[in-house]
């Protein structure tokens, strides 16, 4: 088995009588897509943000890369090489598509306390926006004000801003989320081409997606991972298939 | 430049003194653009720092410290290293809450020096001359105005540069979506929280110069109605934009200085004056003036 990469422990969050994350254990291989599905309210997002360092766990562990980031601020946690992007888009919507990007680039490109020079002359960040934007096949909507975009493009913002970060580990939110066939096909096609670059760890509702694009799947149902294993394996699983797959996947 | 001099000529010295303050309260209004405008932070507690600045000179010359060199940058010191206090803990909040807790600390200020027995208490001090710079003479209306218009102007450019540094692009990424911003990596409270000190410094050089030009300073100008009194000139003038925070000035202190002239309900003119431009032109006068400069 490939170096761990991220690794959950017992990890537990309540909000009030209401525990949505339970004692849980998960484990991310470096390389490849782990897909995380679950039904509404079993605590994927939650668990996202505990990663992330977003929302503080009761108990239990996070390692990344080896080292306890369990008491890191979310902030450093980018910095070691963990981004994320949102289920809701989180563009900055008065700005243009360089601009947002290039403010992912400054972020890991030396101090931001700085007052005087001008960011604008700072070509190296406009050009390295400019790489990461053709490298993801949307170099022509640079100039353009995100707010003004359709949604689909939006979504794809969203996973570049992340993606800028030069992540270890790419952790993507619904990137599908209110998408129609023809852009989900294309975020697909999108994710299937970042995962030759880096690891992600996926949470979707789409199982056409999780199915294609997936090398590992880790079922959530109440707070803890249920089943944890490869494609095949999940679909014939039958707990699984009780706990959360419906009617239609399972005859498929 | 000419205008003090033109003034003088006319016979209207008043007139002098009139735009100082303008200018003084403009410099006031802009470093609170800062927290407000470019760092989206709507802190009801500026006026603290505004009168911990005219304070600081008050009590210094109290105590023999009449160098402006000395009294300005100390002025503005203090009131950042309160500003950093008075950050620190209400940038934990956000919203309504930063609001209440900003008004509340500024309020426990004025408080203090209410009680401060040995500066005047509620009566406030004197300053028994202006502050002393070497090679010109402050005690001069015109050179007066003419130090405070260079400083303005400094300011005013410095702000204009942070704005556009890579300091003012991640105040403007925390203004629009900072749960991104820190997901991008950066710690957004210390950014925050620099922006506020910086303002805090710049509010405190207003005091400085205010208590040079009124000769005087009560805890009357620590009261949260002036916190209000200083937004108000920016809502005026135009929240997040370069010269809202002058044209506000301007225009509150001349319709103050006119209407009350001809009028004791002159605060009622000014709230149908506030209704205009809320509803009608939300960018503030300053967004008549220059398209190009905005940031909001």
């Amino acid at each position: 088995m490939a170096e761990r990469l991220l690794e959950v422990r017992r990890l537990f969050k309540h909000f009030g009588g209401v525990v949505a994350t339970d004692r849980l254990d998960l484990a991310v291989a470096a390389g490849g897509v782990h897909a995380l599905i679950g039904p509404n309210g079993a605590g994927k997002t939650t668990l996202i943000a505990q990663i992330c360092g977003e929302i503080v766990p009761d108990a239990g562990q996070v390692l990344f890369g080896g080292r306890d980031i369990t008491a890191l601020p979310a902030h450093e946690r980018v910095a070691l090489g963990l981004a994320r992007s949102f289920q809701i888009t989180r563009v900055f919507r008065n700005l243009t598509v360089r601009d947002n990007i290039a403010l992912a680039v400054q972020a890991r490109n030396g101090s931001s306390m700085r007052f005087w020079r001008p960011v604008a002359a700072e070509r190296a960040l406009g050009a390295e926006a400019e790489v990461v934007l053709a490298g993801l096949g949307m170099a022509a909507l640079a100039a353009l004000t995100a707010g003004s975009l359709p949604h689909a493009d939006q979504r794809r913002l969203e996973v570049a801003l992340a993606l800028a970060s030069q992540p270890r580990l790419l952790l993507l939110d619904e990137p599908l989320a209110g998408m129609g066939a023809e852009d989900a096909q294309a975020m697909i096609g999108l994710i299937a081409q970042l995962k030759e670059r880096t690891t992600i760890l996926l949470v979707e509702h789409d199982m056409d997606a999780v199915f294609r694009l997936a090398n590992v799947i880790s079922v959530l149902v109440g707070g803890r991972v249920i089943a944890s294993g490869v494609p095949q394996a999940i679909r014939d699983d039958p707990e699984v298939r009780r706990a959360y797959l419906g009617e239609e996947e399972a005859a498929a | 430049m000419v205008f003090p001099f033109a003034a003088d000529a006319l016979g209207g010295g008043y007139y002098v003194g009139v735009a100082t303050r303008v200018m003084i309260f403009a410099l006031a209004a802009s470093s609170l653009n800062l927290v407000v405008g470019y760092g989206g932070m709507i802190s009801f507690g500026h006026a603290a720092f505004f009168g911990a600045g005219a304070y600081s000179v008050a009590i210094l010359a109290q105590e023999g410290v009449v160098s402006a060199l000395a009294a300005w940058p100390l002025a503005a010191a203090v009131s950042a290293a309160c500003a950093l206090v008075i950050g620190a803990v209400s940038l934990r909040t956000r919203g309504l809450y930063f609001i209440m807790i900003t008004l509340a600390f500024a309020q426990m200020l004025y408080y203090f020096f209410v009680s401060l027995k040995a500066y005047g208490g509620e009566d406030g001090i004197n300053l028994a001359a202006r502050s002393r710079l070497p090679g010109l003479d402050l005690r001069d209306d015109a050179t007066f105005y003419l130090v405070v218009l260079a400083l303005l102007a400094v300011c005013l450019y410095l702000l204009k540069r942070l704005a556009a540094s890579r300091f003012g692009a991640v105040l403007r990424g925390i203004r629009e979506n900072e749960g991104r911003m820190t997901a991008l990596g950066y710690p957004t409270y210390r950014f925050r929280l620099v922006c506020f000190v910086i303002a805090g410094g710049v509010a405190g050089l207003a005091g400085a110069l205010i208590v040079n030009q009124h000769g005087f300073v009560s805890p009357n100008l620590l009261h949260w109605t002036q916190s209000g009194t200083l937004l108000i000139m920016l809502i005026l003038g135009g929240v997040g934009r370069l010269y809202g925070g002058v044209a506000g000035a301007a225009a509150m202190l001349l319709l103050e200085e006119f209407l009350s002239n001809w009028t004791g309900y002159w605060q009622f003119s000014l709230g149908l004056v506030l209704l205009f431009v809320v509803l009608r032109a939300p960018g503030g006068i300053g967004s008549w003036f220059a398209r190009g400069n905005s940031h909001g």
